[in-house]
């Protein structure tokens, strides 16, 4: 059979298969596993047919328990369905995976294994979901490879109909589903041939049909279950034959034989180590290289780990065994071991008793834990754990790859002596997420795989920060199968692709001696050498690296294509690393170009021809003197001012040496402290705002708009102007309000600034004699830099204005309040963080904030640093994340604790008889908390009363004490996406809405799920294109506005700042100030949307002038007032809302493929804008207290 | 009565030709069109740069935020084809028009660069086009371009598009060049079957409240129709080949004042706009009234009556001062 190469990674490996031999496909987005249900709705979209000639329905479910129940469905009426999913959402489809195996339906899972959020959440890969699925009765089955991704993938298809009992198919998360590999792809005859359509049959024929009725799902006693319960053993006896029949089948039809428990290793190997995932691939390249040293070492790796099939497990063991390690990616604490150990301990006894073989009585059996969370596991760890079993008493439950200086698990290892095998090519890439050098090392990949006998790998480390983020590419070419599944230390080429890293990043450190060092640099060649840092020169001469360097970005502007400088450095790297020959590289980098952007139009195509051309013309090696010729060192990672904790671990991570920070680094709990971001100064922008103070009008609105709290405005007495800096900027403050020589400034902190353009584009005082010139405007920051730092420490250090005398409830009010969230790692222009500012601003200091899993999570929460802060008084924003399904319920949890000890504080505040002044005690009780001045007093109060508490040794005031915070007002805010509050978390959501507490719920709608990769939710509109809806989206947004609106007692509000930012600050007061629950439904524009944020504002307004985003606020205080409780906040549609959605890709995108469909769905999305419109006028009228007294009268007079 | 004329070597039924606009977008409108009188239709523009800025936009919106973040390695699905790349929309509605109506289609091809979309001109031919117009218009707003290299670059397009197709072309342009008559002519030598006199731009205005500009494309009116009239009349008698006016043509009227100053058709989009496709109607039968008062039996009779090559005082088409037309006045007459 033709064995055809692709190059591609595990999800879209598991996708391929899975889509063609499935009918139903119920999907829901989760990393690292949202790409295969990407891929399959995409070729469902392009028509794409299964095996049996009809394209498989995919469907997009509210949550991963909502897929599991569709899949269950599906299953029940006899379809072959399969879901992707990972981590939590494995979680959530725990249930159902017990009905599914319970009632022996053939199904298959694929899952791209991922930690479980316990004292932290983190999106990298480990068996911690797999490993809690072992108890359901699902089948589960590893991959270690992007090969086997594909092959198991079919087994795991062919398996669950033989055995009847349903799949988990688990890769690892990253590691696996993201690595790039040139792999075989299966034939479809091979898939044809492995299915048998027999048991496809007998599958269609359990269904649930009325043609042939019967029942599933009965409730049983205890006189039956128990029975009941065991009559599926014969399946599960029977299943791991099953299982290694087909493998052997799949290995006849393709070449690629596999076993349950594969062992790797000579016939008389004395230590083995039995692990399963992609750890196995460097165990493997490991041993082999241990062996040829003269070792006799082994590796089982297991495949089929439930049902687990012992009598296999024992006769994979060589005969002359020795020692065995067990290596669990996963932990269960407080356990005997962890799952694989405890089952090969299990096994070992069994033996014991049955004797299928003679093993050695002093057998040694270890444990140990590696690589949580993607933490890097490498063959001298490997070698190191088989040197742990000569130990007489080996260490059992070690870790490996950490360093465990509190409970000492961990072993100490040492990479000397493994440097990487000779034939294979070894290359670094450091880029920027915007420069398209993660693309351009994809494209190479599959040049290299597609045009050479080489194996080719590649795996990509991203950032956790959506702006400015680095990336790094290790890119390896070889001759052999490539298993090394852990990144590059030792390269024989690294590229940079943006000259500041150098002064960031050590890169160097991992290059080898006489390598390849590629460098874009904004210099001519001659100059090249003397800007470079001390470091970089000192390693250049030192491990006589090969220096290469080009402008890139000149030659990418000069060719029209921007800041993209893939092509380009993609160009040198075919030109100097001798891969392939330069002429045939360059060629198949033009059909490359052609391939991707063909389809793009002419234009495009021929300026990436170009690109390459000129590439080679400006590409120079760089003489290397043998001296050092610069002083320049290298930036350190925070400034020498920060605290102990920063510089101890935040530095570390910051510098990306968070491996080595040792255990007892850590809080046990997961507590961080916040306000760290200020110490990362990440110095992303190109360009940052200045202020020309002669035509500022101090509106306030560029400090309201800035994503990253970067650019603010503080109101000071003029006295302090003394020792401030000479350029920095001051105003006489405008308006009578002030006090006399009250002066203004609106500073930027340079270093913080992203260049996101926001503030200039909102600016609205413009120069009367030059127009284009604003009150703000963009200027390069490298003139500018040394004296903004220097502006802005002094105006952080100048004291915050007293809050009690703003006017918080206006823009320019509200904007002299201090942000206590500031410089978080969201997108250059993101449109959810000047809402989280606003809120900090207004309530920051007294307020505790549940955060829904998303992007809002991420920017809140992702380490190295944390945005939220404190203000002078340290107080600020205390918050957390628990899931993304549950949050309404989280931060009910913190209303209900808030209320209950505030009224316990206030019982035994009652019953302090003699320790509290009476007086004070009815302050404290009848306080007016409604004002800043108010919650202020009540402060102090409270400070007195824990003064006077203080001072006495009755336990009741000790307890009073650890609760007398509560008697000071505390806002409970519960913030998340559209994801979160329209699909997954909408029970809850609407049960607290229900609830009659004092929440405040802050959805930032970007009408897709963003942080996952813009796919559908449903508050995607109408029309518009999103991941998981690739042929627009057929319905139109859900109105949570209205439906909250509708349960009567919730104050509810949609708000979008770019088009009244005033009308936003009432909300935001007025939800706060509601003694029920509130929710603001926010317009959230977002990079998914596709298009210039800078514009994001602007687009906003756009939204609501053409009616699509009508603003209103619902408050049911009014109605008791006899006002309206629903006032609509915008004006009549005046624009067509082509006009605001064909600004956008993701609206335009489908009239560019599509054009039929999208004139159907915008007609159609017009027609319900016009239709909304005149629904929210006519909820102005029902609500309208005189025309609802006015018909009653009528209604009770006839 | 005769209204026929020639355009472009076309016979058309009489000199009323729907100009390049989004009328002829829709099939139906087309037909109503040719109902209600029209005797060619000019098609909407193709332009070339549209279709690619739209092209480069959609891809670095779908490249540059992707592939950054390692939760959202892209943020928009990648259509397996997009459509429209080649203006393959544009050639469908010259094949559908051509099956609707009977009259001539022409297909408008606007642009300036060199670039690719000179290829579209034979597309349109294969399409059916019955003749080209290529709407060349451009700002020159460098100060280091000379005239001579302007002019050169509308030589240089016309021909490129002269040698790619064998059906017939004209050349719409703007009134801005230093020597215009001189400009037409060698158009003409160039290869140009016609001229199309003249196109509107986009033009500026200032937005009072926001304080911005805004360039957009305001409805002609028929005060706009001398700036042609004047170049219609001047040239007739230089020029062999086709002439059409165009802008400010609303009434029987104009068209009249614009086929005896020498034009041979007149086309109009902003009247249409106005007045739907029976403004056709009304403008044949008051055209006709004008005819019979004048006791013209035929379109060619009219043509070119009052060029400046007929008329009295030819100097009239070309005075260009107030107190000239005032008075007559000519400083030389006094010497």
């Amino acid at each position: 059979m033709s064995n055809q190469k692709v190059t591609l990674d595990a999800n879209e490996a598991a996708a391929y298969v899975a889509h063609k031999v499935s009918e139903v496909i119920a999907i829901y987005p989760i990393t690292p596993a949202s790409p295969m249900g990407e891929w399959s709705d995409q070729w469902s979209m392009a028509g794409k047919k299964n095996i049996w000639g009809t394209v498989p329905e995919v469907v997009e479910l509210q949550s991963e328990g909502g897929a599991a129940g569709t899949m269950h469905g599906a299953l029940q009426t006899g379809a072959l369905t399969t879901t992707f999913t990972a981590s939590q959402g494995l979680l959530l489809m725990m249930p159902n995976l017990y009905k599914i195996a319970g009632e022996l339906t053939p199904a298959v899972v694929h899952v791209a294994s991922r930690t479980v959020a316990t004292h932290a959440l983190s999106i990298f890969g480990d068996h911690s979901d797999t490993m809690a699925m072992r108890m359901t009765g699902m089948a589960i089955l590893s991959s270690n490879s992007v090969q086997e991704a594909m092959d198991m993938a079919l087994i795991s298809h062919a398996a669950t109909l033989e055995t009847r009992i349903p799949f988990l198919h688990f890769f690892d998360g990253f590691r696996t589903s993201h690595e790039v590999q040139k792999i075989d792809q299966i034939p479809v005859e091979v898939m044809e041939q492995l299915i048998n359509d027999d048991k496809i049959i007998e599958h269609r024929n359990r269904a649930l049909t009325p043609d042939n009725p019967l029942l599933r799902g009965t409730a049983q006693n205890p006189d039956v279950f128990f029975q009941a319960r065991e009559t599926g053993n014969k399946y599960y006896n029977a299943a791991p034959g099953l299982v290694q029949k087909t493998m052997d089948q799949f290995g006849k039809l393709t070449g690629r034989s596999y076993k349950l428990f594969e062992y790797h290793g000579p016939e008389d190997a004395e230590k083995v180590v039995i692990l399963m995932g992609s750890g196995a691939e460097t165990a493997h390249e490991a041993v082999d290289k241990m062996n040829e040293n003269g070792e006799k070492v082994g590796l089982i790796k297991v495949r089929l780990f439930r049902p687990f099939s012992m009598r296999h497990l024992i006769e994979s063991l060589p005969d002359t065994i020795k020692g065995i390690a067990v290596l669990d990616r996963t932990k269960e604490p407080g356990s005997a071991g962890e799952p694989l150990y405890n089952d090969i301990v299990s096994t070992l006894q069994e033996n014991r008793v049955e004797g299928w073989k003679s093993l050695p009585a002093d057998l040694k059996v270890i444990n140990g834990r590696y690589g949580l969370s993607s933490k890097e596991f490498t063959p001298p760890m490997v070698k190191r754990i088989f040197d742990e079993l000569d130990e007489e008493k080996p260490k059992n439950h070690f870790t490996i790859g950490i360093n465990d200086d509190v409970t000492h698990t961990s072993l100490d290892y040492s990479t000397d002596g493994w440097d990487s095998d000779e034939e294979v090519f070894e290359g670094l890439f450091y880029g920027l997420g915007a420069d398209g050098t993660v693309s351009a090392n994809k494209n190479s990949i599959k040049i290299i795989g597609n045009n050479t006998d080489h194996y080719a790998q590649g795996y990509f480390v991203y950032d956790s920060k959506k702006s400015g983020a680095t990336t790094v590419s290790h890119l390896r070419f070889g001759p052999n199968p490539i298993r090394s599944a852990y990144l590059i230390d030792k390269a024989n080429f690294i590229a940079c692709h943006q000259f500041q890293f150098l002064n960031q990043l050590d890169m160097l450190k991992k290059a080898r001696k006489g390598s390849t060092f590629l460098l874009n640099a904004p210099f001519e060649k001659e100059e090249v050498w003397d800007n470079l840092p001390k470091k970089v020169q000192e390693q250049i001469i030192e491990k006589e690296l090969k220096l290469y360097s080009i402008d890139a970005y000149k030659v990418a502007r000069e060719n029209g294509m921007g800041t993209r400088i893939n092509t380009v450095m993609q160009t040198c790297f075919f030109a100097i690393s001798d891969i392939l020959p330069r002429d045939e590289a360059i060629q198949l980098i033009k059909d490359g170009i052609k391939k991707a952007y063909g389809a793009k139009g002419e234009k495009i195509l021929q300026s990436n021809y170009k690109a390459v051309d000129n590439s080679i013309e400006n590409l120079f090696e760089i003489p290397v003197p043998k001296k050092v010729t610069s002083e320049q060192e290298m930036r350190p990672p925070v400034p020498e001012e920060a605290p102990e904790f920063v510089q101890r671990v935040i530095a570390e991570i910051i510098s990306g040496n968070g491996d080595d920070l040792p255990v007892s680094a850590f809080e046990a709990d997961g507590t961080f402290p916040t306000g760290t971001t200020k110490w990362e100064k990440r110095n992303i922008a190109q360009e940052i705002p200045v202020l020309d103070p002669d035509i500022c009008i101090q509106c306030g609105k560029c400090a309201m708009v800035c994503p990253h709290a970067v650019i603010r405005m503080k109101a000071f007495d003029g006295e302090l102007l003394e020792a401030s800096p000479e350029s920095f900027k001051y105003m006489d403050a405008r308006g009578r309000e002030w006090p006399d020589n009250t002066k203004v400034s609106i500073q930027v902190s340079p270093e913080d600034c992203t260049g996101c353009e926001l503030c200039v584009e909102v600016c609205p005082a413009k120069d009367r004699k030059q127009v284009g010139h604003k009150a703000l405007n963009m200027e390069p920051i490298d003139p500018l830099l040394e004296q903004e730092k220097e502006n802005w420490n002094f105006f952080v250090n100048l004291p915050e204005y007293d809050r009690s005398k703003l006017k918080v409830e206006t823009v320019k009010g509200s904007q002299f309040l201090e942000p206590l969230f500031e410089f978080s790692g969201a997108c250059a222009g993101c449109g959810e963080t000047p809402y989280i500012k606003l809120v900090t601003q207004l309530f920051g200091d007294r307020m505790v904030i549940a955060n829904a899993t998303g992007c809002s999570s991420i920017y809140g929460g992702n380490l190295p640093a944390t945005p939220y802060t404190k203000n002078s008084q340290g107080l600020g924003p205390a918050w957390s994340n628990s899931l993304f399904e549950d949050n309404a319920e989280f931060g009910l949890g913190f209303r209900l604790t808030i209320d209950k000890q505030a009224e316990q504080a206030r019982e035994m505040l009652q019953n302090m008889n003699g320790h509290v002044d009476k007086k004070l005690v009815g302050e404290i009780l009848n306080a007016d908390q409604t004002t800043e001045p108010g919650i202020y007093e009540q402060r102090e109060r409270v400070a007195t009363l824990k003064e006077a508490l203080g001072k006495t040794d009755d336990s009741k005031a000790k307890m009073l004490t650890s609760i007398a915070d509560y008697l000071v007002r505390k806002s409970v805010w519960i913030f998340g996406g559209d994801g979160w509050a329209y699909d997954i978390g909408y029970g809850g959501l609407d049960h607290v809405l229900a609830s009659g507490k004092d929440v405040n719920i802050l959805v930032m709608d970007t009408e897709v799920y963003s942080n996952t990769g813009g796919q559908c939710s449903k508050a995607t509109p109408l029309g518009a294109v999103a991941k998981f809806a690739a042929a627009g989206k057929r319905t139109g947004k859900k109105d949570l506005g209205l439906m909250s609106v509708a349960g009567g007692h919730a104050y509810v509000a949609r708000v979008a700042m770019g088009a009244s930012d005033m009308q936003s600050i009432k909300a935001v007061l007025e939800a706060e100030s509601y003694p029920g629950p509130s929710i603001i439904i926010a317009y959230s524009h977002c990079i998914a949307h596709g298009y210039d944020m800078k514009f994001g504002l602007n687009q906003q307004k756009l939204a609501v002038d053409s009616g699509y985003w009508p603003l209103f606020r619902f408050d049911p205080r009014k109605e008791e007032e006899g006002k309206n409780p629903f006032q609509l906040d915008s004006k009549p549609p005046k624009i067509n809302l082509e006009e605001y959605a064909y600004n956008e890709m993701r609206y335009l995108m489908l009239a560019k493929s599509q054009p039929k469909v999208a004139k159907q769905l915008m007609t159609q999305a017009q027609s319900e804008v016009k239709e909304q419109w005149r629904v929210y006028e006519e909820m102005e009228k029902v609500y309208d207290p005189v025309k609802k007294n006015g018909e009653s009268e009528n209604g009770s007079g006839n | 009565m005769n209204l026929e004329t020639k355009y472009l070597g076309l016979t058309l039924k009489n000199p009323l030709v729907p100009s390049a606009s989004p009328l002829t977008s829709e099939l139906d409108t087309a037909k109503k069109l040719e109902d209600a009188g029209a005797s060619a239709l000019v098609m909407y523009s193709l332009f070339e740069e549209q279709i690619s800025s739209e092209n480069e936009a959609l891809d670095h919106f779908m490249t540059t935020s992707g592939e950054s973040y390692a939760e959202a390695l892209s943020y928009f699905p990648e259509p397996d084809e997009y459509h429209n790349l080649h203006a393959e929309d544009y050639l469908e509605q010259i094949q559908n028009l051509k099956k609707t109506v009977d009259i001539p289609v022409i297909a408008s091809l606007n642009g300036v660069s060199k670039g690719g979309w000179m290829a579209y001109a034979s597309k349109m031919e294969e399409a059916g086009a019955d003749a080209i117009e290529l709407n060349i218009y451009y700002i020159a707003a460098d100060p280091t371009l000379t005239s001579e290299k302007v002019e050169q670059m509308y030589i240089d397009d016309l021909k490129a598009v002269k040698e790619a197709v064998s059906i017939p072309v004209s050349v719409k342009l703007s009134p801005y060049f230093s020597a215009f008559a001189n400009m037409a002519t060698r158009l003409e030598s160039a290869g140009a079957d016609g001229l199309v006199m003249f196109n509107r731009f986009y033009q500026p205005d200032i937005d009072l409240e926001a304080m911005d500009v805004n360039p957009n494309l305001n409805l002609s009116s028929t005060f706009e129709k001398r700036l042609p009239l004047r170049w219609i009349a001047m040239l007739r008698p230089h020029i062999k080949g086709s002439l059409a006016a165009t802008t400010g043509i609303h009434t029987a009227h104009d068209v009249v004042k614009m086929i005896l100053a020498g034009a041979d058709v007149t086309m109009m989009a902003s009247a249409l706009l106005y007045g739907g496709p029976d403004a056709l109607k009304f403008m044949l039968s008051e055209m006709k009234v004008w005819m019979e008062e004048k006791e013209y039996q035929s379109l060619e009779e009219m043509k070119g009556a009052m060029s400046s090559a007929s008329v009295a005082d030819p100097s009239a088409f070309e005075r260009a001062n107030y107190i000239k037309i005032l008075q007559g006045f000519r400083l030389e007459d006094l010497k």
